[in-house]
Order: C-alpha cells, then sequence, then structure tokens
C-alpha cells in the first residue's frame, strides 16, 4: 500500500518535473537569447505583433499573414540544415505535396465540422511521412553532406515536372481537376466551426491571429526540442557524426527524424498557403521557388531558430517592398545577398548582428 | 528485318540517352570528382555555352567553330569565377553549394533581363538519314559518337598527359604537392575552368536541338547530378558506366510510358543505388577490383 503511494507520487513529480524541464529548455546551449532582457523582447514583440492589426488596414494584415506562412518552413529548414547538418534543398518537395493534398481533401469533402482543419494535419502527415521516406533512404544510405541536396532538389524538380503534366480532364483526384501547369484553384480557405455559422478565415484579420498563435507555438516548441536532449544530440551529429556515433547515438535515427520533422514543417507552410490564396502551382516546387528558403535561413543565420525567423520576415519584407520597383532585380539582388552572405558572413547576418550586439552590451556594462 | 528495326530503334534511343547523360554531366563530374565542389551554377554553364554558341553560328562561322567559342567563353567565366568565390569556399564544401546556387540564380534572372526571354536558335544540322525504313536524325547520331570520344579525351588528359598528373597530385595530396612545386591554387583554378568549358560544351553541342531560354540549364541539371551521384566520388572510374545503367533505364521506361517516367525513373534509380551503394558505383567497383 505504501509503496504503491510512494509510486504514485513518484511518477506525477517526474511528470510535473518533465513539464518544468520542458519549460527551462526555452533556453539552453543551442538558442540564442536567455533572460528577463531577452524574454521581455519577446514579450514586446508578440504584443507588437498582436495589436498591430488594429492600426493597419486588411491588405497589409493580409499580407503580413502572408509572410507568416513561409515561416515554417523555414524554421523547418533551419533544423534540419542548421542544426542537424543536412542540407536540404527540397523543402519546397514538401511544400507543394502538402499543398495540394489540402486541395484534394477539402475540394472533396468540403468545409463542414471544421473538416479544413483536419485536411491542414492530414497534409502535414503526409509531407513528413513523405520526408520520413526520403530521409530513410538517404541516412540510413549514409549519404554524405552534398549529395543529400542533390537528391531532395531532385525530388522537388521531378514533383515540379510530374504535377506540370497533368493538364487534362484524366488528371483528377475525385471532383479536384489538377489542372497541369495552371495549377490547382478553388479549395475552401480554412474554415472554424463555431456557434452561428462557421468563421471562414480569408486572407485577413482572423488569419493573421491564427498564424501569430500558430508562429508562437511553434518556435517555442521548437526551442524547447532542441534545448532538450533530441536537439543537442543533432548538433553533436553536425559538429562530428562519427564522434556522435561513438557516443552510442544512432545517427541515423535522429537525421531522419528531423529530416521528418524539417518535413511536416515545411508541409504545414504548404497547406497554410493554399489555404491563404487557394490556389497552388507546380511552379512552387521549382528551382527558384526551391532557392527562396534557402536565401532566407542562410542570411538570417541558420544555426539559431531565432535568427532564421526574424530573417525570413526581413527578408520577405525586404524583397516585397523590392518587387514594386521592379520584380526582375528581385532575383538578381537575392543571389547577390546570399553571395554575400556566405562570403562575408557565413553565420548569417541576423546572428552577425545578435553577437555583435551582446559583446557591445557587454562592453557596455563593464 | 522488323527484328532489326526495333533493335536499332531501341539502339538509338539509348545512344541518344547515354550521350545526353555523359555530356551534361562531365563538367559537373570534373568540378566535384576533382575539387568536391557541386557546382548548382552548371546549368548556367551550359546556357552560357549554348548562346555563345548561336550567337556565333548567326555571325555565319561553322558550327563546329561556335561550339568551341561556347566553351572556350563557358571556360574563361569559370575561372573568373572561380577566382572570385569559388577560391574562398574550398574548406566549406556546403557553402560553395549555396554561393554557386547564388550565382546561378544572378545568371539566369541577369540573362532574362539583358537578352529578354529567349533568343533566336540554329536549326539542327546535317538533316535525317534513314536505317531500315525509319529516319532518324544524322546530328544526334554525331551526339553519340562526340560523348565516347569525350570520355576517351578525358581518361588521355588525366592519365597521359602531364596536366593530368599534376592534377590528380594536387586532388590526392595538395600539401606533397605544393612540397614538390606545383601551384595548387592555380591547379584547382583550371580544373574549375575545364568543368565549366565541358559544360559550355555541353551546352554548345545541345544548342541546335533547343529552343534558347535563360531557364534552359535546368533542363540538363537533374540528369546530370543524377549521373554523378549514381557514379560516385572517382568520375573517371564511375561516370561511364553510371551514364550507361541510367541511359538504359531512361530509353526503356520512355520507349514504353513516356517522357515523364523516364525522368521518374533516374530519380528512383538514384535514391535505390544510394540506399545499396551509398559510394556509387565507382566506391563499388574499386572495391571488386581490390
Amino acid at each position: 500500500m505504501n509503496t504503491r503511494y510512494n509510486d504514485v507520487t513518484a511518477v506525477t513529480t517526474r511528470r510535473e518535473g518533465s513539464l518544468w524541464r520542458a519549460i527551462g529548455h526555452l533556453e539552453g546551449p543551442q538558442t540564442i537569447g536567455r533572460g528577463p532582457l531577452f524574454w521581455g523582447l519577446v514579450s514586446l514583440a508578440i504584443v507588437a505583433a498582436a495589436i498591430y492589426p488594429l492600426f493597419a488596414d486588411a491588405w497589409t494584415v493580409g499580407n503580413a499573414a502572408y509572410f507568416m506562412v513561409w515561416t515554417f518552413m523555414a524554421m523547418g529548414l533551419g533544423v534540419v540544415w542548421g542544426y542537424a547538418g543536412a542540407l536540404s534543398f527540397g523543402q519546397t518537395a514538401f511544400f507543394g505535396l502538402a499543398g495540394y493534398a489540402y486541395g484534394v481533401l477539402t475540394i472533396n469533402i468540403g468545409t463542414a465540422y471544421g473538416f479544413t482543419i483536419a485536411a491542414i494535419l492530414l497534409s502535414i502527415l503526409l509531407a513528413g511521412l513523405f520526408a520520413l521516406l526520403i530521409g530513410y533512404f538517404m541516412f540510413y544510405g549514409r549519404i554524405r553532406g552534398v549529395f543529400i541536396g542533390i537528391v531532395t532538389l531532385s525530388v522537388t524538380l521531378v514533383l515540379e515536372t510530374f504535377m506540370a503534366q497533368t493538364a487534362g480532364p484524366q488528371w483528377r483526384i475525385g471532383e479536384a481537376r489538377l489542372n497541369g501547369f495552371n495549377g490547382m484553384s478553388g479549395m475552401p480557405p480554412l474554415t472554424i466551426p463555431w456557434p452561428g455559422g462557421d468563421l471562414a478565415l480569408f486572407p485577413g484579420r482572423g488569419f493573421y491571429y491564427v498564424l501569430l498563435g500558430l508562429v508562437v507555438a511553434c518556435y517555442l516548441g521548437l526551442r524547447m526540442l532542441l534545448n532538450a536532449r533530441f536537439g543537442n544530440v543533432l548538433v553533436a551529429i553536425r559538429e562530428n557524426p562519427h564522434r556522435a556515433e561513438m557516443l552510442g547515438y544512432d545517427i541515423r535515427l535522429y537525421q531522419t527524424l528531423a529530416f521528418g520533422l524539417g518535413g511536416a514543417l515545411a508541409g504545414l507552410s504548404g497547406a497554410l498557403y493554399t489555404a491563404w490564396g487557394q490556389y497552388i502551382t507546380p511552379s512552387s516546387m521549382g528551382l527558384t521557388a526551391a532557392a527562396l528558403p534557402i536565401v532566407w535561413v542562410a542570411v538570417g543565420g541558420r544555426r539559431d531558430i531565432t535568427a532564421t525567423l526574424l530573417g525570413t520576415i526581413l527578408v520577405l519584407a525586404g524583397f516585397q517592398s523590392l518587387t514594386i520597383y521592379g520584380s526582375q532585380y528581385a532575383l538578381v539582388v537575392m543571389g547577390s545577398l546570399l553571395l554575400l552572405t556566405v562570403l562575408a558572413a557565413p553565420e548569417g547576418l541576423i546572428v552577425a548582428a545578435m553577437t555583435g550586439a551582446r559583446s557591445l552590451w557587454r562592453r557596455a556594462r563593464r | 528485318m522488323a527484328l532489326f528495326q526495333t533493335a536499332f530503334a531501341m539502339l538509338y534511343q539509348f545512344g541518344d540517352a547515354f550521350a545526353f547523360l555523359v555530356i551534361s554531366c562531365a563538367g559537373l563530374a570534373v568540378i566535384f570528382g576533382m575539387m568536391g565542389v557541386i557546382n548548382l551554377a552548371h546549368g548556367e554553364f551550359i546556357m552560357c555555352g549554348a548562346y555563345v554558341t548561336a550567337t556565333v553560328a548567326r555571325e555565319g562561322l561553322p558550327l563546329v567553330v561556335a561550339i568551341i567559342a561556347g566553351a572556350v567563353v563557358a571556360g574563361l567565366v569559370g575561372m573568373v569565377i572561380e577566382r572570385l568565390v569559388i577560391r574562398h569556399l574550398y574548406h566549406r564544401p556546403l557553402d560553395s553549394i549555396i554561393a554557386t546556387w547564388g550565382i546561378s540564380l544572378i545568371a539566369t534572372q541577369g540573362v532574362l533581363i539583358v537578352l529578354g526571354s529567349t533568343m533566336a536558335g540554329i536549326g539542327t544540322p546535317l538533316g535525317a538519314v534513314t536505317i531500315g525504313g525509319d529516319s532518324y536524325s544524322a546530328y544526334r547520331l554525331v551526339l553519340m559518337v562526340a560523348a565516347i570520344a569525350l570520355l576517351a579525351a578525358l581518361y588521355l588528359l588525366f592519365y597521359r598527359t602531364r596536366f593530368g598528373v599534376v592534377a590528380r597530385a594536387t586532388i590526392q595530396k595538395p600539401d606533397m604537392a605544393r612540397a614538390l612545386g606545383v601551384d595548387t591554387g592555380r591547379m584547382y583554378g583550371l580544373t574549375f575552368g575545364l568543368g565549366a568549358a565541358l559544360a559550355g560544351l555541353a551546352g554548345g553541342l545541345y544548342a541546335p536541338t533547343m529552343t534558347m531560354v535563360p531557364t534552359m540549364g535546368a533542363t540538363f541539371i537533374v540528369e546530370s547530378f543524377v549521373t554523378v551521384v549514381v557514379g560516385g566520388a572517382d568520375i573517371f572510374v564511375g561516370a561511364a558506366p553510371a551514364a550507361a545503367i541510367l541511359a538504359l533505364i531512361r530509353a526503356t521506361l520512355t520507349a514504353w510510358y513516356g517522357q515523364l517516367f523516364g525522368q521518374i525513373g533516374l530519380l528512383v534509380a538514384v535514391i535505390v543505388v544510394i540506399r545499396i551503394l551509398p559510394g556509387g558505383l565507382s566506391a563499388w567497383l574499386k572495391r571488386g577490383s581490390r
């Protein structure tokens, strides 16, 4: 009797312990930023983002939501490339797959009973499983760094070619026509069941708040994961795969799981993108599209999730303002930015700025 | 006679795919095999060679001269880029991929801005030959010969000339080569230039068969990367058998199911190969010979 009682308390304390430990992992060795000042800034940023729609018109808010749609794919690439050290060029394959899956599911089944949410979850699952499959072949085949980039790039380019030739009425899944190069459209937006009529979230305030919540949850969740054992092992693999293996970790399993997570996050972006604009085209998996996540993550800084998030939003915003002046130069500038980052600040511009700010802060305190 | 006809048609399909894989992957394979750098701007060097070839050929010079001009210009551009960018990134292979991708974005879009979305091409020369009742493009038969000649020339260059010996020494033991008085920096520059020139040659050879658009390099990318991955690190051992196997897969699938399944077949083949033979064909062949 007594022992049983002890067991129960042991279990509950362990559970509470793991919860506290998870919260404690919000800061740690694998992420930049700790202490009250950093979390004060984070809270300030969240509050600013939350009240921002009150001062902006609907188009600008929808546009800001569009930026946030992409951050999941960027953070996923940050985990795969920056933390696990496997450079993937093919995140757009999972993005596109989930985007098409969302379209096919919602066009066939509709929006009743909040099915669009289930469709997003199913699309993420599909993208994640596909990434696990590709990851299994790559990491259990033990292919080296640069080859991972080639295989993933080939996957996304072949998917693009495949989807581009699906024109014609014979290419349909149920009600959904794939429409080849023109892409699929007409799927319903994200719809939330609500007493007194469902809420259809067209680009605007509602969609913005849903995305803001998702970005914050995803960011904090990834911080906890990366500072926990999983993230530490990933970094150990990135720094020295042989050492990690000799210490007894199955590096193939960890890399495959990280790749699956990255694929699932790219899938989240893809499903949300399709829900945001109600269309998806094969070019979302093409060469140019595949280059974009690399640019965001490289320019921001791949080895820190905060830098990845900030870099993605800044680069996206920068390029949108650039496209207003001439869209044809945007890609040239993007390529130059990539070159400049690799040659001058390989850690990424945001990381360079953050470490610079920290050393300034320390010097000022001295 | 009908049997001969079918057999020749299959052989032609195979030879066409083989030539395409060998010619398009040669430049990439030299740069990767000798320097460990994956050149994502490979397609843009091909595009450069094709554009120069088309321009020179439209000036009225013979096609052969035009193709050589395309290769030379692409090689020179490659040497400049090696000097400015790649040289700083030899110890960071992943960053060199990113940098060459940046170059690729700038080149594709830059050409689009400067020269417009399309350029007048040149027609396929030499007409057609009729063999056993079916007619085939004579130029594509020339390309098959060119692919085999290219393999032979590369072999001779790297195994029978002074340049080849010094280049291989630089790759295998850079410190030792430097101690023996080899200017390794210059060798890296020349090797990258050679790879770029081979890409330009690919562009020149295929220029008469393609539409000239700034994104034409992308047509070659998947095929050439797949060949290099299946071939493995040692390009002289791996590239030719890899191209032969992949050409067989692609020709068969294309003949039965169409172009797209040919490409998907290549992708499946590469994924299966890396799972079974992680070092590619060259590692497997070398293990067998030991």
